[in-house]
């Protein structure tokens, strides 16, 4: 068939103003920095304190970016995220054993080898084990919002004994090597080595997912998908697939996540997943659900607050998280990016 | 289509639907709201599934074929809401509709350039979050998708609804153009002025079925018909 005969042209519609972007979120983070201020009256301790909450907000990014878009693309409420981040964390710990000379090794490349090792086997087994988690508990119950809230809780709990089978019940130290230990001084503050490198990470998997989301065609497909299933299938694509790799894409991130969890507790419980479920389900919800800019927002939100509140009111740290949900809710209720819905 | 049923839930929407779309032909689904016609697109695109009965697609069976691989047989589809992703740009509505391109430059560019002929407001919001358009303009965006890649078959469902009158003479002029490409379309419609200046065969369709079914030119010559079926004169 020829495209080339010359199609019937109507008038040029009227180019409207350029959309604007909404930055409104984002400065959210520096206007809760500087409310903080007042209250912690130290700037040496402030400071210690943000740049702590920013490197605790890029480790609950990265487990809650997979599972924003797992929500987002196939409304699947995915109760038993923490798994993988127990899995990854668990996992760690057998990598460093394996890799003890690694991990003790004077030199600071091979410590970092035997970290990044650490992360790859975390992520490998998540996302294999995300595979057969889907399979069996998820795919049963699409479109079943309460039967997934239950499968899902079961699937952790199981995986929470299994992991008592194969490391045990007890607790498990989960030291970063000698290159992540310490901390550097900016001016009288603080902070840890081993947060900068947690932010490090956080912001190369945001990068790499903003790039893979905005740049391919993959990425079109999910976002597209998270704000229209039907249609995306309608135009050719199996939109099961491609949730299928985004689930084991989320799980990956979640094992990932879970070796930073870990090395940042210094030690690991099989209970380490459910402990974050409710911050990573805050986090995604101010987010928006199915947006991975308001998922860092929303992270790097309550890692802040987290953190000031440690300080300034211990008893009301979990508590502020919620207020913080419940304020950002009643201003957007749809979250702090809302993702468009059919 | 032959005999087909289709329910939804616990209702029996679809009754035994025969239907024929010649090829190269434009036609056109009628009836009144509630009759049936959307849910035999769906049915058509696979959305639905049939409960009974057999579609066929030049002369294969794709009763049990899902939705993307329907799609993928060269069927382009424009539902009533227009569906399309509101977050994001014209082009990337387009490109998620060429399969064969990853990026914008793997589209034919002869092709691109006749959409874009065709449909002025994709070149203008090139850019733009297609969320941002006017219904019109949405809709334009929605038809030049679904023909960024040559398709046999074109399901489009109430294209005219809601539009201001010159957005709808655009749209007839470039549904006319698609028709002479050579792509057959199966339009539901209820602007029958509109649809008239496009069609080649009708069928009429109440209660789940289809109760009438002659070429536009016998119907339109059967007052009767007309009458009876839709209650108005063409």
């Amino acid at each position: 068939m020829s495209t080339s005969t010359t199609a019937p042209t109507a008038a040029t519609p009227a180019v409207p103003p350029a959309p604007k972007r909404d930055w409104i979120p984002v400065l959210l983070m520096p206007a809760l920095a500087l409310l903080g201020l007042p209250f912690i009256a130290d700037v040496p301790v402030w400071l210690t304190l943000t740049l702590a909450g920013l490197a605790m907000g890029m480790i609950i990014f990265i487990i809650a970016s997979g599972l924003t878009l797992v929500f987002g693309l196939m409304d699947v409420l995915n109760f038993g995220h923490g798994v993988f981040i127990a899995l990854g964390a668990f996992v760690a710990t057998t990598v460093f054993a394996l890799l003890g000379g690694w991990v003790k090794s004077p030199d600071a490349l091979t410590q970092l080898a035997a970290v990044f090792a650490a992360m790859l086997a975390a992520m490998l087994l998540a996302g294999a084990i995300g595979l057969v988690f889907e399979r069996l508990l998820v795919r049963p119950v699409y479109g079943l919002h309460l039967k997934q809230i239950l499968i899902t809780m079961g699937g952790m709990i199981i995986g929470e004994e299994l992991i008592k089978v194969f490391w045990g019940a007890q607790q498990v130290p989960l030291e970063p090597p000698m290159i992540l230990r310490g901390s550097l001084s900016i001016g009288d503050a603080g902070v840890e080595t081993y947060r900068i490198f947690a932010t490090v990470i956080g912001l190369l998997v945001f990068a790499s997912l903003v790039w893979v989301l905005s740049r391919t065609k993959i990425g079109l497909l999910i976002r597209a998908g998270v704000e229209n299933g039907e249609m995306v299938e309608s135009l050719g694509y199996r939109i099961r697939r491609l949730f299928v790799a985004v689930f084991v894409a989320g799980s990956a991130l979640a094992g990932l996540g879970g070796v930073l969890w870990g090395l940042y507790q210094q030690n690991v419980i099989p209970q380490i997943g459910s402990q974050v479920n409710i911050l990573i389900f805050i986090v995604i919800i101010i987010g928006g659900l199915g947006s991975i800019s308001g998922a860092l927002i929303g992270a790097l939100l309550v890692g802040l607050l987290a953190n000031y509140a440690g300080f300034l009111a211990p008893k009301a740290a979990l508590f502020s998280n919620i207020a913080l949900m419940v304020i950002i809710l009643v201003w957007r209720p749809g979250g702090l990016y809302p993702v468009a819905k059919r | 289509m032959a005999g087909v049923h289709t329910h939804i839930g616990a209702y029996h929407i679809l009754h035994g639907v025969d239907l024929v779309v010649p090829k190269g032909q434009v036609t056109l689904l009628l009836g009144r709201n509630g009759a049936g016609k959307t849910t035999t697109l769906r049915t058509l695109m696979g959305l639905w599934a049939a409960s009974q009965g057999s579609i066929r697609w030049n002369g294969q069976d794709i009763t049990a074929t899902d939705t993307a691989s329907r799609a993928r047989l060269g069927v382009g589809y424009v539902p009533e809401s227009m569906a399309v992703f509101a977050d994001l740009t014209v082009a990337e509505n387009l490109l998620l509709a060429a399969h064969k391109a990853s990026r914008m430059e793997d589209v034919d560019a002869q092709r691109l350039q006749w959409i874009k002929q065709l449909f002025p407001a994709v070149e203008t919001f090139w850019h733009y979050p297609a969320g941002k358009l006017s219904g019109g303009q949405k809709q334009m965006v929605a038809v030049a998708r679904a023909v960024i890649e040559p398709r046999e078959l074109l399901v489009i469902d109430e294209p005219s609804k809601g539009l201001a009158p010159a957005i709808v003479a655009n749209l007839l002029e470039a549904l006319k153009e698609v028709k002479r490409q050579g792509t057959t379309i199966l339009l539901v419609e209820q602007n029958l002025a509109f649809a008239r200046r496009l069609g080649d065969q009708v069928a009429v369709m109440e209660d789940g079925r289809i109760v009438h079914a002659a070429s536009q030119a016998d119907f339109i010559a059967d007052q009767a018909a007309q009458q009876r079926y839709l209650g108005l004169s063409l």
